[in-house]
């Protein structure tokens, strides 16, 4: 058997009140692509902090090549041939794509960069990923997945020993993850030892070939992807039986009602963003959005809630005619938003993770009108239970919880507020497959309690399992309604897409 | 009715709204001399331009150091106190101890460098916000000018004086060798910043510090590095003061950090760092310049209308960056 490129021995961490990692063993060899697996929370993105030495390590020792080693930054990480996508989008959006990709090991001439070939360069490395952009353009201005595309592209081209790619494909769609998988294997085949963390459990299946599980901070064990079942994964990734999802699947469809629907968007669109789009949403009932990356789902999102002002067509609710002035009157007509930016848009990380929870019910009452704490405690604790928040602890700073965490920290401050429409983007990237399948199963309980949500995901599967009809969008027109009867299925709707047939 | 956020969204839909502060200033400088020229005959003549060059070489240099920390997303308050103290070293120097010019010089710029260091790695290991720090310079900089004396020295070494008065000539008019000077820091300054890593990573830090370390960028360097050239820059522009001067005073320089900091913003700088140009900070500062100039031109008008007018001009524009700035919920 071959050497291992990097072990990493009897790991230690422990942040204040939390015991992130003990004894965790861990090694990589070159050559392969070996999944990290387990919950949100379990300590997949510490260790690979532990590693690269954005955190101190506190027990056991990491050997790289044979050699003893102990990071003291990123910097030294990367110097030593370890190149890494952390789980949060860690890039300058003021710089250009070009620069975000080579910043930092520009090509020089005496100490002058050389940005003519800088965005060459970046072009080309970009296009081996099919991604056919402006290199030049501030990287602020492109989506979240094209982001993420152009953090991997920097991290591949780094040509390091090992690969870190933490949760690379959390927002990227089918295309663009073949094509990442494409340039995965190439590197693989070079002798590149890559770590792989991803909470879609087909991508493992497809290009892994080792899994490590992490439960709660220890390591369960190592295993190779061929040995080791679905279903025998899950239950060592959650330590139990997953039934949710099988409880789902038989949820009877909702038959469409002759009422007053509750939104009802007619020619709406907007230049640049999306083309005139009609759709209806009654109350009660689920609306998938499917279609690919760039496709025009998020817009549609954001014209309905008002986050961009329509420049063409009606919008009505309860069949009035409403003109949306930005999130605020939105909230008034009780439409929430949850954006797939959890980053930038969403999450205040210095605020507990109670303060996160209460602030869009606060800001919708007025801040003159303080949410009694008893009522917060009530509704905190609940949503944490119901979401499975972890650490289960209110008051603790939401930048230190897991991204999944996190993520749901969002998802329960806009479900607290109760509103007649919950526009859901992305609601469920980077959360583990058990919190997947509570949030599924909220996100129907709560449509069958008479709320309205406009449900947007890359992923197809999770989009038919909860909606009663589906939009689907391709190049930024709304192409078919589908509703979701027998007939549906993944293939359908990738159908649909591809052929871009016009209803 | 067009709302703030509906113009905000479509500013910042545009591809170039980099430069678009730029262009702001451009036009508001070319509206201001303008205007003089059209009021006052005499202020066609190109020396007028000159002379704000002659009256401001200082106030470029210490605003061009003042760029890059706010760049970083830092500012730097202690560059009017670094100024004042190094025309009272040099002057001390100078006149009570009798050392000749080209010991003192290095030294002063040397001293400006170490306090602009010792404040960045305060900032960085410390992790305290620069505000305090430079503050704290601030006061401990202009202290020690009082410790050295209270009183204005007169500085009358020969090179000094050389610098003063000699004048570099094109045809009918005229700069002065500090404008030179300071010319040549501004392009140092941009190339710099455009072309090399240190700039680049400047930019990478104002733009997001914690991104900018997770993607293996040497920060700290970079941070203490941008404190290092303001401290330099201040020592400098203290030196070209102190041409213009021919004295050291603790009193010199008393509120130049805004200054500085003011020509920055107008020049279109953002307050939050990662972007902005030098060419701007240049720009800033012949606004702030042609400003007093027209106030003079006119007479009738109190100096404090300068002020009054930088505030209104700062408003202006910290209003116009929150226009193109992208929305941050
Ligand atoms: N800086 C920090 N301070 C305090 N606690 C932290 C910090 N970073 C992580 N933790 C805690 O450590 C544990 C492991 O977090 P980690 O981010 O490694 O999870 P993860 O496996 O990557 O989860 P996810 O799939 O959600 O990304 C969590 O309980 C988290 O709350
Ligand atoms: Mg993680």
């Amino acid at each position: 058997m071959t050497e291992a490129i990097l072990t990493m021995t009897g790991i230690g961490k422990e942040f204040p009140g939390v015991k992130a990692l003990s004894e965790v063993d861990f090694r990589l060899l070159p050559g392969e692509v070996h999944a990290l697996m387990g919950e949100n929370g379990a300590g997949k993105s510490t260790l690979i902090k532990v590693l690269t030495g954005v955190y101190d390590i506190d027990q056991g020792s990491i050997v790289l090549d044979g050699r003893p080693v102990e990071f003291s930054g990123p910097l030294q990480a990367q110097h030593a041939g370890i190149s890494t996508v952390y789980q949060e989008i860690n890039l300058c959006p003021n710089l250009s794509v070009a620069e975000n990709i080579f910043i930092g090991r520009e090509p020089r001439l005496l100490g002058h960069i050389r940005w003519s070939t800088v965005e060459r360069r970046a072009s080309e490395l970009l296009r081996r990923l099919q991604l056919d952009i402006d290199v030049s353009a501030m990287l602020g201005t492109y989506s979240i997945a094209v982001q993420q595309m152009v953090a991997i592209a920097r991290a591949i081209d780094i040509s390091a020993k090992v690969l870190i790619l933490d949760e690379p494909t959390s927002s990227l769609d089918a295309g663009e993850v073949g094509q990442l998988f494409r340039v995965m294997r190439q590197l693989k085949d070079e002798g590149i030892a890559i770590l792989f963390v991803t909470h879609f459990l087909d991508q493992v299946y497809e290009i892994a070939d080792r899994i490590t599980v992490l439960r709660n901070g220890r390591r369960v064990g190592e295993y190779r992807t061929a040995e080791l079942t679905l279903i025998d994964l899950i239950g060592k990734m959650i330590g139990k039986e997953l039934e949710v999802l099988e409880r789902l699947e038989d949820r009877p469809k909702r038959a469409q009602e002759g009422d007053v629907p509750l939104v009802d968007a007619r020619e709406l669109g907007r230049k640049g963003a999306v083309a005139p789009f009609s759709l209806t949403i009654h109350k009660g009932e689920v609306v998938g959005l499917a279609g690919l990356l760039g496709s025009g789902r998020t817009e549609v999102a954001r014209l309905l809630y008002g986050a961009d002002r329509a420049d063409h067509g009606q919008l009505a609710v309860d069949g009035r005619a409403v003109t949306m002035r930005g999130p605020r009157s939105a909230m008034a007509k009780n439409i929430a938003f949850c954006s797939e930016n959890r980053r930038t848009e969403g999450l205040i990380e210095e605020l507990t993770v109670r303060e996160n929870i209460v602030l869009a019910m606060q800001a919708t009452r007025g801040w003159t009108r303080p949410i009694p704490r008893r009522r917060q405690d009530e509704l905190v604790d609940r949503y944490i239970k119901a979401l499975d928040i972890r650490p289960a602890n209110p008051d603790a700073p939401v930048r230190d919880l897991s991204g999944g965490n996190q993520q749901k920290v969002l998802l329960a401050r806009w479900l607290i507020t109760e509103p007649r429409l919950l526009i859901l983007d992305e609601p469920t990237r980077g959360i583990d497959i058990g919190a997947k399948a509570e949030i599924q199963r909220l996100v129907a309980q709560l449509s069958d309690g008479g709320m309205a949500v406009l449900f947007v995901s890359a992923e197809l599967e999770e989009v038919l399992r909860l909606s009663h009809k589906v939009a689907v969008l391709r190049d930024r027109h709304l192409i078919a309604e589908l509703p979701n009867d027998d007939t549906l299925d993944v293939d359908r709707v990738m159908e649909t897409i591809a052929s871009g047939a016009k209803p | 009715m067009t709302t703030f956020a509906e113009v905000r969204s479509r500013l910042a839909g545009t591809r170039q709204r980099r430069y678009l502060p730029l262009y702001a200033t451009l036009a508001l400088l070319a509206l201001m001399y303008g205007s003089g020229v059209v009021q006052y005959e005499a202020f066609s003549d190109p020396q007028v331009v000159l002379n704000v060059f002659i009256d401001n070489g200082f106030l470029l240099v210490v605003a061009v150091g003042m760029t890059f920390v706010i760049l970083t997303g830092g500012i730097d308050l202690s560059v009017g106190a670094v100024v004042a103290l190094t025309t009272m070293v040099s002057a001390t120097l100078l006149e009570g101890q009798g050392w000749p010019a080209f010991a003192v010089l290095p030294l002063v710029l040397l001293m400006g460098a170490t306090l602009g260091f010792g404040m960045g790695c305060i900032i960085h290991y410390f992790e305290i916000q620069p505000f305090i720090v430079t503050l704290a310079g601030m006061f401990l900089a202009r202290g020690l000018c009082y410790t050295i004396g209270t009183s204005s020295i007169t500085i009358d070494e020969p090179f000094w004086t050389t610098m003063a008065q000699s004048k570099v000539r094109f045809g009918d008019n005229f700069i002065s060798p500090s404008v030179v000077i300071a010319l040549v820091v501004v392009l140092v300054a941009a190339y710099v910043l455009a072309f090399t890593r240190l700039g680049r990573n400047t930019y990478a830090i104002g733009g997001n510090p914690r991104s900018a370390h997770l993607m293996g960028l040497p920060v700290a360097r970079t941070r203490i590095g941008v404190y290092t050239i303001s401290g330099f820059c201040s020592a400098l522009g203290g030196v070209l003061l102190s041409f213009y001067m021919l004295s050291g005073n603790s009193l010199h320089a008393v509120g130049m950090e805004l200054d500085a900091i003011a020509a920055v913003v107008i020049g279109g700088t953002l307050l939050t760092g990662g972007s902005g140009f030098v060419l701007g900070t240049v720009l800033g500062v012949l606004v702030l310049g042609i400003i007093q100039t027209l106030i003079t031109f006119d007479g009738r008008l109190s100096s404090w209308w300068t002020k009054i007018v930088i505030g209104a001009l700062l408003f202006a524009f910290i209003l116009l960056q929150r226009l193109i700035t992208p929305r941050k919920q």
